[in-house]
């Protein structure tokens, strides 16, 4: 049985960031309320009318409970699924049903963090499986050095290939405001490097700042009346191989194959549709494994696809046009920041903002390279 | 009914490396109560041959001068796979592919599963 989805019949509402890079002396969830509140006036709603609320936090697994109570709302229904940084994709697929079944009427989705202030680590109480543990592999760092090493090894792929995502997301970022890291990048700074763990570098990694976003979710006949312009969601699917990268079948093959074909085929579209992608970047090989599991090129061609110039301003594919998680921001959890900067591109609001803009690709990856979930958005002109 | 994750560390203990093969012949790690994908409780348990190959690895760096460490991933020769790391090789000896034998590092407060590199 195929998937069965409700192709553009719920949209983004509204939208927010709040406190993207530093913002010290805020709790987490202080940020997420101030986020969640920006989305709320962005859809040209009030707070009441929210009834349900989607929310994963890095460090609280009640979070659904707390948001709640912080925003002083009874929702009807509460969702606390924690898949990583892929969660929010899976939210809005939740929440599309549940808005197109006449279950709730209006999805605020939010996250926010404050990493960087509070302490300047990955605040995460996740570790490695009790089999992995003893070796100690970094979290979760190694499994994705592990996963890139292989990648090395069987297509060919480059430490030249992975600094050229790093450096195609600091081109992107140098001139988009919101961005935390937009300094000069150069070749040889990425390959000079301190190495984590082979063959990661520092250069290799997400940022570690603060931040939290938001979007509200509504059928789209009703946010066709709202300020707004509405941003459809055409398809959203995710997917679930492992958890510990030991399990893999093919540590170079994630569920992204999986999420990224059902996602498109709810709405009806190929790779060669898309014409912008934000794909979850918390390191380097993420992007190259993700461009070839959506299938934005063979599988193996990642590295050659990055390094040929396609995915930096000015090439075929604009990928992570606010900088991704390398450059913009990370606050623990990027998939939402995923969501927006998609949502932006359709709105013509981006900071660097492309022309014409009507589908878009947002891609999540939760754990490692565990959990992959894609939301496929469009413009008003593709329903 | 025992547990199988303690049963296969109690062999450990002894000096044993399990695992558990599913009615379809194939080997199944980390040990589980069911067959993954199918559910059938039809798990057998193995002496594992402790022979295996390099599937991928990283190298931990560390402040000097404590040495870099691997941590590698193995495809036993049954067809499992799992985390391990392998003794005894540097960056430089260390490569994908290496074929590696299994042995029990007692010498810490829990038995480790470890590899050291066959001789080709």
């Amino acid at each position: 049985m195929g998937d069965i989805f409700p192709r553009g019949r719920t949209a983004i509402a509204g939208l927010a960031t709040f406190g993207v890079g530093e913002t010290p002396g805020y709790s987490s969830m202080e940020l997420t309320a101030k986020a969640a509140l920006l989305a709320v006036e962005d859809a040209g709603l009030t707070l009441p009318e929210v009834d349900a609320l989607f929310i994963c936090q890095p460090d609280d697994f009640f979070a659904g409970l707390s948001f709640a109570e912080y925003l002083g709302l009874q929702p009807r229904y509460t969702d606390n699924n924690r898949t990583g940084g892929s969660a929010f994709m899976s939210h809005m697929a939740s929440a599309a049903l549940m808005l197109d079944a006449g279950y709730i009427d209006c999805a605020l989705i939010a996250y926010g963090s404050n990493q960087r202030s509070n302490g300047g680590k990955l605040a995460t109480k996740i570790t490695h499986n009790a089999w992995d543990a003893p070796y100690a592999p970094l979290f979760p760092l190694t499994s994705y050095a592990l996963a890139a090493a292989r990648h090395m090894h069987e297509f060919g792929t480059t430490r030249e290939d992975l600094a050229a995502v790093a450096l195609a997301a600091r081109a992107w970022a140098s001139t988009n405001p919101e961005a935390f890291a937009r300094g000069p990048l150069t070749m040889e700074d990425c390959l000079c490097a301190r190495m984590i763990s082979t063959p990661i570098s520092v250069r290799d990694c997400c940022l570690v700042t603060d931040g939290a976003a938001a979007i509200v979710m509504t059928r789209t006949d009703r946010a066709r009346d709202l300020p707004a312009a509405p941003v459809p969601l055409l398809g959203a699917a995710a997917a679930t191989w492992w958890n510990s990268v030991a399990q893999s079948k093919d540590v170079t093959v994630t569920a992204a194959k999986e999420s990224g074909a059902r996602a498109m085929a709810m709405a009806g579209v190929a790779p060669s549709d898309i014409q912008t992608a934000q794909l979850y970047d918390a390191f380097t090989i993420n992007t190259v494994l993700f461009l070839e599991d959506l299938g934005f090129c063979p599988k193996g061609e990642g590295g050659r696809f990055v390094s040929s110039g396609a995915i930096a301003p000015g090439g075929s594919l604009p990928v992570n046009t606010n900088g991704g998680g390398l450059s913009c921001c990370h606050p623990g959890m990027y998939g939402l920041f995923a969501v927006i900067e998609a949502a932006r591109q359709i709105r013509g609001v981006a900071a660097n903002q492309l022309p014409g803009i009507d589908l878009a690709l947002a891609h999540g990856n939760g754990g490692t390279l565990s959990s992959q979930a894609t939301v496929i958005l469009g413009s008003m002109a593709t329903i | 009914m025992t547990s199988p994750a303690n049963h296969w560390r109690e062999a450990l203990a002894q000096g044993r490396f399990l695992l558990q093969r599913a009615g379809d012949g194939s080997a199944v790690f980390p040990p589980r109560l069911t067959a993954p994908g199918s559910g059938t409780d039809d798990l057998e348990w193995i002496e594992a041959s402790g022979l295996g190959t390099v599937y991928t690895l990283s190298w931990v760096q560390r402040r000097p001068p404590a040495e870099p460490y691997n941590v590698v991933l193995i495809d036993l020769d049954e067809g499992a796979r799992l985390m391990s790391r392998v003794e005894g090789m540097t960056p430089e000896t260390l490569r994908i592919g290496q074929r590696v034998s299994a042995f029990i590092d007692s010498s810490g407060e829990e038995p480790l599963l470890l590899f050291r590199a066959l001789e080709d």
